[in-house]
């Protein structure tokens, strides 16, 4: 049996509901059949109406998805690691690559097939990193294409925190692959704050080990186009994921995550939180959630929420959220999405106490991704992206 | 020495269905050091009251004036409003999700006071207010009303009198939910905001309890949108001996009885 619910709860604090994209939709294949592959040749060509492509703006992909994109460029991958982590470029041929996920979509296939060399990240077995590890991607430069491959890779209790940085200009497809073995645990912040011309289509690939923790937070601040899926698996019981997210689309920007939690094996947990704000003409996120609980997941417990804030006219949140449950053995299952305007209640409580208005409006949006920010437990990450939404607030002058 | 005066006051309700008038010619001055409660059936219009005075903007004033020491508060904003010494005690505090109430009152202070108060004499203040109130210390770092229990928001908004010391003050309903206890500390935190600030006060109520502590000067009755009588404390006991019906017209006896 497919059950697919999704339901809106009615205790939603929000006003003026301005997309409400939970559909009722029993999806017609299940995220369950979904094709997989590493060879770019094995899809076609999207041309846009796919329900993988239907929110994405095909022009704007530069040519990722009809193989027109060719690498031209590189992207420059500078690691700042803990002393006790291992890094090393790779070639194609490296056995370890690929073990976290195959590529579900072409974008992702194209740059499978296309990467020349990986970069693998590795915590030893029984190794706590001493220091959070940054990575940094920097674009191949406006104008420049360029496909790319990492993985971080923890051995078993072994546990680290690491931040992706991505920011430049330019076209970049790319895997990302987080290989969490038996009971280690790893917090991965990444940051998406590219320049206003870049287009990134990212697929990231979650593995969890027996009893492994993944804390996963993207961050999506900047670019022309981002469009990022993590997919989590578990390949054993008692893993534990907490999917977070957070967004600030402005004017023209397409911010899209699609994300997929397969849940099939007993006893673990999901939990996925995503938070937006949008500001401007034309500023356009996405969030697609899809939670698949299979017959062999019993005891499964999972929720996810996404809720969207439309500061300005002309910018469009759309949230689909989707669950399927294929056993009744589950500790439970939800989800919830909401996105709406600004809470005129909430405005009038706070300027009737003297604050300007435009002052509440920050208070109202920084309280808005409070609950997120908290949960980015890497002070150093947290701060400049208080200092990033300070900054988005200032320039549309909410 | 302050006034508010609200003359002959129309005000409506936007709604989805359009416009619907809820206050019919509300006249009424306040001055300070003055207590004038005000009593009515549910529905009579008496948080639409506050609301119009405060600016809310659900509430669309149709004539009327409503005066701070002659200074036309209709034509101000809500923040305005605020920053010019008026404070409404809402009937329904609102939540303000990720919003700490020590970050809030310090906005709001900073707001009213026209500059930053020091941060050392800050937190004794807000210290010393919490303790009079009852409030434990740890509400300080929670989200504005979030989860906190009716008697729990309505401390709060006297905490935020407290702090802001306003002019002019309305109360819409701060003694509904509290237990006899809570009824004793805040109506001791009103008093004490009165006698240190020389501030008038519009104390909206359906139970005379509240007026045995914090003793009213002008007791009104307040039905369909409109004042239909005014006098004294006696007033208050006439109403809890029988009822609104007499200045009713027998149309909200239900109401009433309660
Ligand atoms: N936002 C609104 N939308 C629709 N009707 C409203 C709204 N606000 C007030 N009203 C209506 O206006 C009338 C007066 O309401 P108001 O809340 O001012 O009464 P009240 O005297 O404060 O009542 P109570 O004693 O129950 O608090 C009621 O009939 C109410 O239903
Ligand atoms: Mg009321």
């Amino acid at each position: 049996m497919t059950v697919t619910e999704n339901t809106v709860p009615a205790g939603s604090a929000d006003h003026n509901t301005v997309a409400e994209a939970a559909e009722a939709t029993v999806p017609a294949v299940s995220k369950g059949e979904r094709f997989t592959s590493y060879d770019v040749r094995a899809f076609e060509v999207p041309g846009g109406r796919e329900e993988n492509w239907r929110f994405t703006p095909m022009k704007r992909l530069r040519g990722l998805h009809d193989g027109s994109a060719v690498a031209n460029g590189e992207v420059k991958v500078d690691a700042d690691v803990a002393s006790e982590l291992r890094v090393e470029t790779v070639g194609r041929e490296d056995g370890r690559l690929g073990v976290a996920g195959v590529p579900s979509d072409r974008i992702a296939a194209q740059a499978y097939s296309s990467f020349s060399t990986a970069t693998v990240l590795t915590v030893p077995k029984e190794t706590k990193a001493s220091a959070p590890s940054v990575i940094r991607l920097t674009g191949p430069g406006e104008g420049n294409t360029a496909y790319g491959h990492l993985q971080v890779r923890l051995e078993q209790f072994a546990e680290a925190v690491v931040v992706l940085d991505h920011q430049g200009s330019g076209t970049y497809a790319d895997n990302v692959e987080f290989v969490i073995g038996d009971s280690a645990k790893l917090t991965v912040v990444s940051v998406q704050d590219w320049a206003d011309d870049a287009v990134h289509v990212s697929e990231q690939h979650l593995k969890l080990g027996r009893d492994a923790t993944l804390k996963h937070t993207l961050v999506t601040l900047g670019g022309d186009l981002v469009r990022i899926s993590p997919t989590a698996t578990f390949a054993d019981k008692g893993g534990d994921v907490e999917l977070l997210g957070l967004y600030f689309s402005d004017a023209g920007q397409h911010q899209e995550h699609r994300l997929f939690v397969d849940h099939a094996v007993p006893n673990c947990k999901s939990n996925v939180v995503y938070k937006g704000a949008l500001q401007g003409d034309g500023a356009h996120s996405v969030w697609i959630g899809d939670v698949l609980i299979r017959a062999a997941a019993e005891a499964t417990d999972t929720f996810e929420l996404n809720r969207n804030l439309v500061l300005t006219e002309g910018a469009r949140a759309d949230s689909v959220p989707n669950l399927e449950i294929e056993t009744g053995e589950i500790e439970g299952a939800g989800h919830a999405s909401a996105t709406g305007r600004f809470d005129d209640e909430q405005l009038f409580y706070l300027q009737s106490r003297g604050i300007v208005e435009e002052q509440a409006r920050r208070l109202v949006v920084r309280g808005f991704f409070h609950e997120i920010l908290m949960k980015i437990d890497v002070p150093e990450v947290r701060e400049r992206l208080e200092a990033a939404i300070e900054a988005e607030l200032e320039a549309v002058g909410a | 020495m302050s006034s508010l005066e609200i003359k002959d006051l129309h005000a409506s309700v936007v709604t989805d269905e359009g416009a619907k008038e809820i206050l019919k010619g509300v006249d009424l001055t306040i001055n300070s050091g003055e207590i004038h409660a005000i009593m009515g059936p549910n529905g009579s219009g008496k948080s639409t009251l506050s609301y119009a005075i405060a600016g809310h903007p659900k509430y669309q004033v149709t004539s009327g004036e409503v005066l701070l020491d002659g200074e036309n508060v209709l034509d101000m904003t809500v923040d305005e409003r605020g920053r010019a010494g008026l404070f409404l005690a809402m009937q329904y505090p609102v939540e303000v999700p990720g919003v700490s109430m020590s970050n809030f009152l310090r906005t709001a202070a900073t707001s009213v006071r026209g500059e930053a108060p020091k941060l050392r004499h800050w937190v004794k203040e807000v210290k010393d207010e919490m303790s009079k109130l009852d409030i434990s210390a740890d509400f300080a770092e929670r989200s504005v009303n979030e989860g906190f229990s009716g008697g729990e928001k309505k401390r709060h908004e006297i905490l935020q009198l407290g702090l802001l010391k306003p002019k002019m003050a309305i109360l819409d309903e701060t003694d509904s939910g509290l237990d006899v206890d809570a009824l004793r500390v805040v109506s001791k935190g009103v008093n004490d905001f009165k006698a240190s600030n020389d501030a008038g006060i519009m104390l909206i109520t359906h139970y005379s309890r509240i007026l045995k502590h914090v003793q009213p000067d002008f007791v009104h009755v307040f039905s369909e949108g409109r004042i239909v009588e005014s006098g004294g404390p006696e007033l208050a006991d006439a109403l809890e001996e029988s009822g609104y019906v007499r200045f009713t017209g027998g149309k909200q006896e239900e109401a009433a009885a309660r």
